[in-house]
């Protein structure tokens, strides 16, 4: 007899061999790849060289500027750097007009060249945050953003992976062959299996794009969020995927699958949207860090932000843990309930009820 | 031996299945025959493990059937599915797979079913791109891949064109005489009085019998003879013993109480004249059927 375990992997190899033959699929991972290397990479490119500026060699703001870190190009009078600055040749061009020193460029205020010249009193921060605030959003976003489409696209194809053994009836073959438990468990473990692995490729394609562009340092602070990141996904990933498959095993056909998968989408929405918003509330961090719904993104947030105690991730974990559990019991037993209605939708009493 | 005993089952308090009990021999074909909604599927689903019996039991080789050999068995359910956007050979080798076989056996099997089923060039074709007779050859395909140990089979026939019906009649005769069980349901009466061996006769949830072919016809029909004279044959409307099923002129077609009393009717016949036939009519599965479920 072939066990449960065998069954499970062989269920999961034929998820993942049907998704890398999908064309959609691979479509999709190539523009989150592009995506990837468009923030990454881009950036950098464009923040690469300095601003141009024409200065007259007279002029006394000559030091200044370079010490500024701009490119100077000195030229013989104003009149020249003018014209250069018509021509585009540079960003723009520090002329004296009735003896005071003024800043000529053609449609945008060259930020850069003007805080050159500009005095700034000293500052001094009473309580300095360590991270970069644009860092910050980046990462939050980038954390939310990657669970979110991990577990909203690879959830919604669960749930019509699900939907489409009942609609094509080859469920009840299926089922007359093996448990219905391996069946699930094949599902969720080959859609993981994908799900870690794109996400996987797209860090390292954006942690090659970082030390290219010289971003390392970020990477250095994000690794003991990321370290924690992945159980934190995993366990997050599974439960989600549990109830996914219920809501795709309430329909009998994939046209209604919104009506079930709707309620499932909230549970990924809502937390997604908390995180992103709520990310400099403490508070609200701190409980949504402990919500399994939105630990996965939270938590991890959480640590990077130097906020969380050595333990609280360890609890949070196990808070995780423990509502996944749950929710696989009991999202098995509603799956193994609807899966042989296949007229109409089934709801989650008569699914919780049916004993086959 | 695959036995069912005494299954009881109902749905929403509505008894479909009323005691039902049965043997499927093994290395014969048992045919399952029953108005709609007389219980077939039911049964059928009870004995794969996909249902479960408010009572009784299924048993097999005199034990209790378990969840292992259930996976040896075949089955073709009879809501009919595969997956559509699959290579029809990589999902019998899936399927056979599922049932317990290595990869190399599956993929073995899978070859020469294919080829026994007449699907071998379209091995590599997707299931939906196949035309709904060839679907269902490859139906029957995913219920033989993993050589069952019982065949239960739920309309394997319906839909299925002249052709296919003899290639598929050839696979389950060769399953048969391996000495494996094969159950199948079916309302085309001609196909099951060709194919099976065994009858099972069910109307509204109750078994209304079942044994062999000629078992049933001796218990359920009357002996009937067509009988041709040189004369007018209404003389046998007065003959005690006989009954008349048809009459026209010198033809007539009778039915006997006592079989033994064809050597009167005979002698009597001859005696007023010429008998230019006397044949002896086999009943049609048709007919002990609706004799039984009467």
């Amino acid at each position: 007899m072939t066990s449960f375990w065998t069954t499970t992997k062989l269920v999961a190899a034929r998820e993942i061999q049907v998704r890398l033959r999908d064309k959609t699929f691979l479509y999709g991972t190539l523009f989150f790849l592009f995506f990837t290397v468009a923030i990454t990479v881009l950036p950098a490119i464009f923040a690469g060289s300095p601003d141009e500026v024409a200065v007259a060699g007279s002029n006394p703001a000559v030091q200044q500027l370079r010490d500024a870190g701009l490119d100077v190009r000195v030229v013989a009078d104003d009149a020249a750097a003018e014209k250069l600055v018509r021509d585009g040749a540079v960003d723009g061009a520090v002329v004296t007009t009735n003896g005071k020193p003024e800043v000529l460029a053609m449609d945008d205020v060259p930020g850069d060249i003007v805080s050159a010249l500009s005095v700034q009193p000293g500052t001094r921060l009473l309580d300095p945050e360590a991270i970069d605030s644009v860092v910050r959003v980046l990462v939050t976003t980038a954390f939310g953003m990657i669970f979110f489409f991990t577990a909203v696209g690879f959830g919604a194809q669960i749930a019509m992976s699900v939907t489409e053994e009942k609609q094509t009836r080859i469920v009840e073959i299926l089922v007359a062959a093996v448990p219905v438990r391996a069946l699930l468990a094949g599902k969720v473990l080959g859609c993981g299996i994908l799900a870690m692995g794109q996400i996987a490729v797209l860090a390292l394609v954006a942690f090659v794009g970082m030390n290219l562009t010289g971003d390392s340092a970020v990477i250095t602070m994000l690794a003991p969020a990321l370290g924690w990141f992945v159980p934190f996904f995993i366990v997050g990933f599974t439960l989600l995927a549990s109830l996914w498959a219920v809501a795709g095993s309430l329909v009998s056909r994939t046209e209604d699958i919104g009506q079930t998968t709707m309620p499932v989408q909230m549970c990924v929405l809502l937390p997604f949207f908390g995180v992103i918003f709520l990310n400099d509330n403490q508070t609200a961090m701190t409980v949504l860090s402990y919500f399994p719904f939105s630990a996965p993104m939270a938590m991890p947030l959480r640590l990077f932000f130097g906020d969380a105690a050595v333990w609280e991730p360890v609890l949070a974990l196990v808070v995780l843990v423990a509502s996944c559990a749950a929710c696989l019991a009991v999202g098995a037993r509603l799956y193994e309930g609807s899966l042989l209605r296949t007229n109409g939708r089934t709801s989650l009493l008569t699914a919780w009820r049916s004993r086959g | 031996m695959l036995r069912v005993e005494a299954v009881r089952r109902s749905f929403d308090g509505t008894l479909v299945l009323d005691d039902v009990s049965f043997d499927v021999a093994p290395g014969r074909i048992t045919g399952f025959v029953g108005a709609n909604g007389a219980g077939k599927t039911t049964s059928m689903r009870i004995i794969l493990g996909v249902l479960a019996a408010d009572a009784g039991t299924v048993t097999w080789k005199d034990g209790p059937l378990d969840s292992a050999t259930r996976r040896a068995f075949g089955y073709m359910p009879e809501e009919r599915g595969l997956y559509p956007k699959m290579k029809v050979r990589d999902q019998l080798v899936y399927l056979g797979r599922l049932h317990g076989l290595d990869a190399g056996a599956a993929r073995r099997n899978a070859d020469a079913l294919l080829e026994q089923v007449g699907l071998a060039e379209k091995a590599d074709a997707k299931l939906d791109t196949l035309s709904l007779g060839n679907q269902q050859r490859a139906q029957i395909a995913a219920a033989l891949v993993h050589d069952p140990v019982a065949l239960i089979l739920d309309e394997p026939f319906s839909g299925l064109d002249p052709l296919a019906v003899d290639v598929i009649v050839a696979v389950l005769r060769e399953r048969a005489a391996d000495g494996v069980p094969v159950l199948f349901s079916s309302h085309q009466l001609d196909l099951v009085e060709r194919l099976c061996d065994d009858l099972v006769v069910i109307a509204a949830g109750q078994i209304r019998a079942a044994g062999s072919g000629s078992e049933l016809r001796a218990k359920y029909t009357l002996p009937r003879i067509e009988v041709l004279l040189g004369t007018d044959a209404g003389w046998l409307r007065d003959v005690p013993g006989v009954t008349i099923v048809e009459l026209d002129g010198d033809r007539a077609v009778i039915e006997l109480a006592d079989p033994e009393a064809d050597q009167v009717v005979l002698r009597e016949a001859m005696t007023r004249g010429p008998v230019r036939a006397f044949t002896p009519i086999v009943p049609s599965l048709a007919e002990i059927f609706r004799e039984v479920i009467r």
